[in-house]
């Protein structure tokens, strides 16, 4: 029911969840936070079986600083994506699975800004734009009427809020709010969130 | 009195050596001489090859030089059946970094990890370390063409150039003058090889089934390996004692003027 929509650019990734958190039929917050920042250049934005989820992103996240320390450089997008894939197959494959859904975003001096789709059954594959969840259903197509490789940053921002309008008008769900974070050259931001209350100040 | 320190290798001296160690290092200086140079536009490895029987079927395309995955190479001095294990071993090592990042494995990391391997055979009971020294070249994306050394004892170290096995010592020396740091071409890396390698082996005259050269370059984002074909090596040892024989020309002209 929780939903993700990633952009990547020609030098910056967008990456955008929703912030709620339901427990069987009931909202239990609307601030939760799902992406999350797993090096200085990369963010993972994860959904899926609660706890599943947090535990999972901690486990790529710590190997990643890990790597950074053994090593003294970073993994870039691609391997991180590849080992991030990896170790998901492997545990779909024992009795304790991680039943999560990923977006990777990452930004490289050599590769650029890349975004990776990884799903509960560890399939991969590297995408400009992408959706997950219900509310990808419905604006899976805003994107792809939308997107060029060279939007800015203000015209991506602005078209993450139209999928967000999208999923507020039609679907039965209630998302309200949504954060949104950046990952470009110089490194990860977070972007103004997106709420109803703002949305509807404009 | 050293025979009740050398049955084991997990056992220090009292004088704080370890010499089942110490003889395994002297077995590779009595090996084929293996030398490596770094240049701007790529690196090579040459080698001294020992088994140059006639008779011997040509099982092997070279005998001392090795591909590890797609960037990196190495040659090894020392008893070549441990060297069997240990490249098998690096190869394994390599190919496990690429199914788990989908990436080449970084240079360092593969070195790093073998001497993980070769360490421990001088510190866990009953052992002997393997008595084997490698030379690797490579090229990774974080520091471009390298070079490194490894010994029995698990050191290792990155070079601009270095030589391990028979006289290395003298081939270093001669390196250390002749190498222009900054200013190498991959083929003035080749025409030095050759010049070290006629001045350290033993033997009068340098022959093409005598070395085998490798070289490793990028082209297209590719890394290029590719061991020189003899006719190459015999071309480069032809143009090398040209040129010591109008040297020597030069001498005696120069020392007929002056007397």
């Amino acid at each position: 029911m929780e939903t993700l929509i990633g952009i990547a650019c020609n030098d910056f990734v967008l990456l955008a969840s929703d912030m709620t958190n339901v427990n069987s039929l009931f909202v239990m917050k609307n601030d939760e936070d799902k992406l999350y920042r797993i090096s200085s250049k990369l963010v993972m934005s994860v959904t899926g079986e609660a706890g599943d989820t947090v535990q999972f992103a901690e486990y790529i996240a710590k190997n990643m600083q890990l790597y950074k320390m053994r090593n003294g450089y970073e993994l870039s997008p691609k391997a991180a994506a590849s080992y991030t894939r990896r170790n998901l197959a492997e545990y779909l494959r024992s009795r304790t699975p991680y039943n999560v859904n990923l977006m990777i975003g990452g930004y490289d001096e050599k590769e650029g800004a890349s975004l990776y789709l990884i799903d509960y059954l560890a399939s991969m594959i590297k995408v400009p734009f992408t959706t997950n969840g219900y509310g990808g259903l419905i604006t899976l197509s805003i994107l792809d009427r939308y997107y060029k490789p060279d939007l800015t940053e203000a015209e991506a921002y602005k078209l993450i809020v139209k999928c967000v309008k999208e999923i507020h008008k039609r679907l039965v769900l209630n998302l309200p709010n949504f954060k949104v974070t950046i990952v470009d050259k110089n490194g990860i931001r977070d972007l103004n969130g997106i709420t109803p209350e703002l949305l509807s100040a404009q | 009195m050293a025979r009740r320190y050398d049955t084991r290798t997990t056992i220090f001296s009292p004088e704080g050596r370890l010499y089942q160690v110490e003889y395994a290092m002297e077995a590779i200086s009595h090996a084929g001489t293996c030398l490596g140079i770094l240049a701007n536009d790529g690196i090579l490895l040459a080698a001294e090859r020992r088994n140059t029987n006639k008779l011997l079927d040509e099982v092997f395309f070279s005998e001392k030089i090795y591909k590890l995955n797609e960037d990196m190479v190495c040659s090894v001095a020392g008893i070549t059946s441990d060297a069997n294990v240990l490249t098998s071993e690096l190869r394994l090592i390599a190919q496990r970094y690429l199914i788990q990042y989908g990436e080449s494995i970084p240079c360092e990391q593969l070195v790093s990890w073998l001497c993980d391997i070769k360490q421990a055979y001088t510190q866990y009971g009953g052992k002997r370390p393997f008595g084997v020294s490698i030379l690797y070249m490579g090229w990774d994306k974080h520091y471009g063409y390298q070079l490194y050394q490894s010994d029995p004892s698990g050191n290792y170290s990155g070079w601009k150039a270095t030589c391990i096995g028979n006289n290395s010592a003298a081939a270093i020396s001669s390196l250390k003058q002749e190498y222009k740091e900054g200013e190498m071409t991959l083929k003035d890396a080749q025409a030095l090889a050759i010049k070290v390698l006629s001045k350290t082996l033993d033997m009068t005259k340098l022959t093409s089934e005598k070395v085998e050269i490798a070289t490793l370059t990028r082209q297209n984002d590719k890394t290029v390996i590719r061991i020189l074909p003899p006719k190459e090596v015999q071309i480069l040892i032809t143009d090398y004692e040209k040129a010591e024989a109008e040297a020597e020309a030069a001498k005696k002209e120069k020392s007929q003027k002056s007397t």
